[in-house]
């Protein structure tokens, strides 16, 4: 069971102890200040021991001796006093509702979202607590969930059991934004796939190849919400399942496949629980283009772009991808997963999918 | 034919009988406008101007510190009396007819020197104008020692022939020990009376070392002396030879005060500064004429190549130190300081350079922000030789200079001069100063001295720069603190809400940043709070100054010193505070401003909140 309260008091007093911090600071005469790791590129480190891209240690003092720092630190104070009665009386808000509420805050008050987003993570950091667990939830939510795996929920009406075939209609079961607060039963899976766009999700639904190849189908929504990537990560962790990532042909695709497998640069610092270091990636690869000569797109100078940019990205650093890089460079051309549709509907689901598998060496029932 | 007789009644015999020689006095009296008596206004400003000169001039020749009297006395009929009286060294009775009675007598003509006077025509210019305006002649009193009467004069000019005309000659008794007195009654107006007001002003600027005390029918001006130490008198020099012209080598050549026989060698080491034996055979080479050949047999064209061998030869510029007073960096800059409070002062002098021959020293100084004009033009001060220029300021070479020069790059507008609190100082030191007309108002372009102008204003122009920047960027700093202070506060309130605490005390913090003396007032439940703290780095002695309608002897803290007046409290306490230390106390009440005095503007921050 999921002990709330308990989580409750961790994350107001670990918001606390910053706010405590700076009083103590004022009280002895000192400007206040905070340490914050810097998040950049530059300080993206690969974690040996649990395998996936983490902020490094690069830090940055922030003391309120500038006026932007000034205001940073009283907008954290805002923000914390905020979040604090939020957890308490067990509300809950989304990023952009958050901001909206900075209106009244006067000098504290945000210029944009992306500031109060990014304060938000920076709190994150320093607390050690995604922002989940302070009632904080992202605008964009609905992926979703389809296949044989059982799972409880805790809703304000009180647990709810759902199995993700039988208690779901046909788009499945929709993630909820703190996935913490679900437990996760059981399955009869051998194999998780995590697919990019909805037309290939429901392609796989009604293709049953859930049923057909035990197969636990999870939409991603093109670049995957914390929520979805955190499922992917405790269904992994929790029933050591095979995860593989669907996409698109394209450079903008592998850093999907990347933010569920490494982490993201934003995310860095909690690639720990929303990271799958396991996934596998399926396609659609570069080679994939040229071997099932599928309908494709030129590729323009963003796209070029953005896959020289990945040879230099740290997630992208093995032969694999360098390969697969080289190879889509030298074509010049990228396609969606759609595509296969060329060769008929079935094709994905008869004759890719199970080829692709048996390649990755996952073995199906 | 019969030889006819020369006619002696043609036009040209017509008008050879109308046609005499003009005597100068003449002249003038058609031309006054050249001599700056061009109108009733302007003439009491240049009869008084030259009257100084030459009390000025007097009393440099015998280096005394100058103490001058000058009165303005309304008369009826439009006339005024004007008298300048000053300490110099007198005048001697039998020269006393010529200086004030005759055009162009003086003694510093063939001279080559600074002053200010030159060719002995203002002040007998003045009497002239007065004698044609009122009729009445002027009173001289003259005394040269102690040990000698003072003499008195009536005196006037006989135009038509420019000699004194002596109306009474008197020896008597005088107060002074030594010094000149002249009263002249003119025909004038005193619109000009500000202008007057700043020639002195300006005139005190640049003679640092003297006291000028006006009176003007009753009320007393005095322009204090700021240097006590008199200006020592410039020498004359001999002419240099770059410079010198044809006809001047010629008459220089030909005079009766040479030696019999004299050399061409020997006259040019003799006549000429800075030739010595080396440059004076180097001229005779380039000349092509013996040295040793008597300069009186010289015909015109051996003269010719010897003017063009003077003209070629190179030859060190003539000692400017000798023969000019600049008035020197330090006593500019003190000068400025006095007259016009700015709160930044820089002078310049020069090296001397040479035009034609003459030496030049240009000085200059600049003045920015504190009692000077913010709106409008710069305040352009003008000096040729320690005289201040009044007019035509648009004809004067300064003038032309300083608009020419781009003040943007210095950090200001400009519309010609440039804008805002802005005074310039233009001083030109030569022993002849090149004016556009003998008023002497305006100096003429020579392409030498307009590049010694604008090179010293851009020099001053770069350091007003560095101080607009240092300024702006104390500014800038004192801005953010403050920005950062009125962020702390709120995060000490926010921070103390969230964890439900008392809210701490910031100023610590505050003063921190500001590194200041913080005085705050602050109403809370009905009391007034007052502290200071002193955050900077030496102790203070300061009074703080509270006023209320609320009474301020109910304070926590006794005042020094407490006042009511019509309802008014007014309290001071004087506090010392070491680098860190501070004070605070509190009244009953709801209102209450307060001011720190004892300690510099930029070093405090009072908060009322």
């Amino acid at each position: 069971m999921i002990d709330v309260q308990h989580s409750k008091k961790h994350a107001i007093d670990q918001l606390l102890r910053i706010s405590d911090r700076w009083y103590q600071q004022i009280e002895a005469g000192d400007i206040p200040s905070i340490s914050l790791a810097t998040r950049t590129k530059r300080n993206l480190t690969y974690d040996e021991e649990t395998e996936v891209w983490k902020l490094g240690n690069l830090e940055r003092n922030r003391a309120a001796v500038t006026e932007k720092s000034a205001r940073h630190i009283l907008r954290m104070a805002y923000t914390i006093g905020f979040l604090k009665h939020q957890i308490m009386e067990n509300r809950s808000s989304t990023l952009r509702e958050m901001y909206y509420i900075s209106e009244g805050w006067k000098k504290a008050k945000f210029s944009d979202q992306h500031e109060s987003n990014m304060l938000v993570e920076d709190l994150e950091i320093l607390t050690d607590i995604q922002r989940e667990h302070f009632n904080l939830r992202p605008e964009e939510n609905g992926a979703s969930i389809f296949g044989p795996i059982e799972l409880r929920e805790q809703t304000r009406r009180g647990p709810k059991k759902i199995h993700c075939q039988d208690d779901v209609g046909e788009a499945g079961y929709q993630i909820p934004t703190n996935v913490d607060q679900l437990e996760l039963l059981d399955h009869d899976a051998d194999v998780v796939i995590a697919i990019e766009t909805g037309g290939m999700y429901a392609r796989l639904i009604e293709n049953k190849f859930d049923e057909k190849y035990n197969a636990i189908l999870v939409h991603l929504k093109g670049q995957p919400a914390r929520s979805t990537r955190r499922l992917l990560n405790r269904i992994q962790e929790r029933f050591e399942l095979p995860v593989t990532v669907f996409t698109d042909g394209d450079p903008w695709s592998y850093r999907i496949f990347a933010s569920v497998a490494y982490g993201s640069i934003k995310s860095a610092h909690i690639s720990d629980i929303l990271a799958t270091p396991s996934a596998l990636f399926i396609g659609v690869q570069p080679s994939d283009i040229r071997e099932y000569n599928l309908p494709s797109d030129t590729l323009n100078e963003r796209d070029i772009a953005a896959l020289k940019a990945e040879l230099t990205d740290p997630r992208f650093m093995t032969d694999y991808w360098k390969e697969q890089i080289a190879i889509q460079l030298q074509i010049n051309v990228k396609s969606e997963q759609q595509a296969f549709a060329s060769r008929g509907l079935d094709f994905v689901t008869e004759e890719y999918l199970p080829t692709r598998f048996a390649d990755l060496g996952i073995r199906l029932r | 034919m019969t030889p006819e007789k020369p006619p002696t009644h043609s036009p040209a015999h017509r008008l050879a009988r109308e046609q005499r020689s003009i005597s100068i006095a003449e002249f003038f009296e058609k031309n006054r406008h050249l001599l700056g008596f061009d109108s009733p206004t302007r003439s009491i400003i240049t009869t008084i101007k030259e009257a100084v000169d030459n009390a000025l001039d007097a009393c440099e020749e015998v280096e005394i510190l100058p103490d001058i009297f000058i009165s303005i006395h309304k008369l009826p009929d439009g006339l005024y009396r004007i008298i300048v009286e000053d300490n110099g060294p007198g005048i001697l009775a039998s020269h006393i007819p010529f200086v004030f009675g005759k055009i162009l007598y003086g003694s510093r003509f063939h001279q080559i020197r600074q002053s200010r006077g030159q060719q002995g025509i203002g002040i007998s210019a003045a009497v002239l104008y007065a004698q044609l305006t009122s009729g009445q002649p002027t009173r001289i009193i003259s005394r040269c020692s102690y040990h000698e009467p003072a003499h008195e004069f009536m005196l006037g000019i006989h135009t038509e022939t420019n000699e004194p005309d002596i109306v009474s000659h008197t020896e008597r008794e005088w107060d002074r020990a030594h010094g000149t007195r002249i009263e002249i009654t003119l025909k004038a107006t005193f619109s000009a009376r500000k202008r007057l007001i700043e020639y002195l002003a300006y005139s005190s600027v640049v003679n640092p070392h003297t006291r000028i005390t006006l009176d003007l029918d009753g009320e007393y001006i005095v322009y204090e002396r700021t240097s006590n130490e008199p200006i020592k008198k410039p020498e004359s020099i001999k002419p240099h030879p770059h410079g010198t012209e044809l006809g001047r080598l010629q008459r220089m050549a030909a005079q009766k005060s040479l030696p019999k026989q004299m050399s061409v060698h020997a006259f040019l080491i003799d006549q000429f500064s800075k030739i010595g034996t080396k440059t004076a055979d180097e001229i005779c080479i380039h000349a092509g004429i013996d040295k040793d050949q008597d300069v009186t047999s010289l015909d015109l064209s051996a003269l010719t190549s010897l003017h063009a061998a003077l003209q070629a030869i190179k030859i060190p510029p003539p000692n400017a130190q000798t023969c000019l007073s600049p008035i020197t960096e330090e006593q500019i800059r003190q000068g400025i300081l006095k007259e016009f409070n700015p709160d930044f002062a820089v002078a310049k002098t020069r090296t001397a350079i040479v035009y034609a021959g003459h030496p030049v020293v240009v000085e200059a100084a600049l003045g920015y922000g504190g009692s000077l004009e913010t709106e409008g033009q710069a305040k352009l001060l003008r000096f040729a030789n320690r005289v201040p220029l009044m007019y035509q300021q648009g004809a004067c070479i300064i003038t032309g200079v300083i608009n020419a020069i781009n003040w943007r790059n210095y950090g200001l507008s400009q519309q010609g001069l440039p804008l805002g609190p802005l005074l310039l100082l233009v001083h030109i030191a030569s022993t002849n100063v090149p004016f556009t007309s003998e008023s002497k108002d305006a100096v003429a372009a020579v392409p030498e001295i307009e590049r010694e102008i604008t090179l010293i204003v851009q020099e001053l122009g770069r350091e007003l720069k560095q101080f607009l920047n240092r300024r702006d960027k104390m500014r800038q700093s004192e801005e953010r603190a403050q920005a950062i202070c009125s962020l702390i506060p709120d995060i000490a309130e926010k921070v103390a809400e969230t964890l439900e605490r008392p809210v701490p005390d910031t100023s610590p913090i505050e003063g921190r940043i500001m590194k200041r003396l913080i005085a705050k007032a602050q109403m809370r439940d009905g009391r007034v709070h007052l502290s200071v703290y002193n955050y900077t780095s030496t102790a203070l002695d300061v009074s703080v100054y509270c006023f209320s309608s609320d009474d301020l002897s109910q304070s926590s803290k006794k005042p020094t010193y407490c006042d009511e007046s019509g309802g008014e409290y007014t309290a001071v306490w004087n506090l010392h505070l070491e680098s860190g230390e501070g004070w605070n106390a509190e009244y009953p009440g709801t209102g209450g401003t307060i001011d720190i005095r004892g300690v510099l503007d930029e070093q405090k921050v009072v908060i009322h909140s």
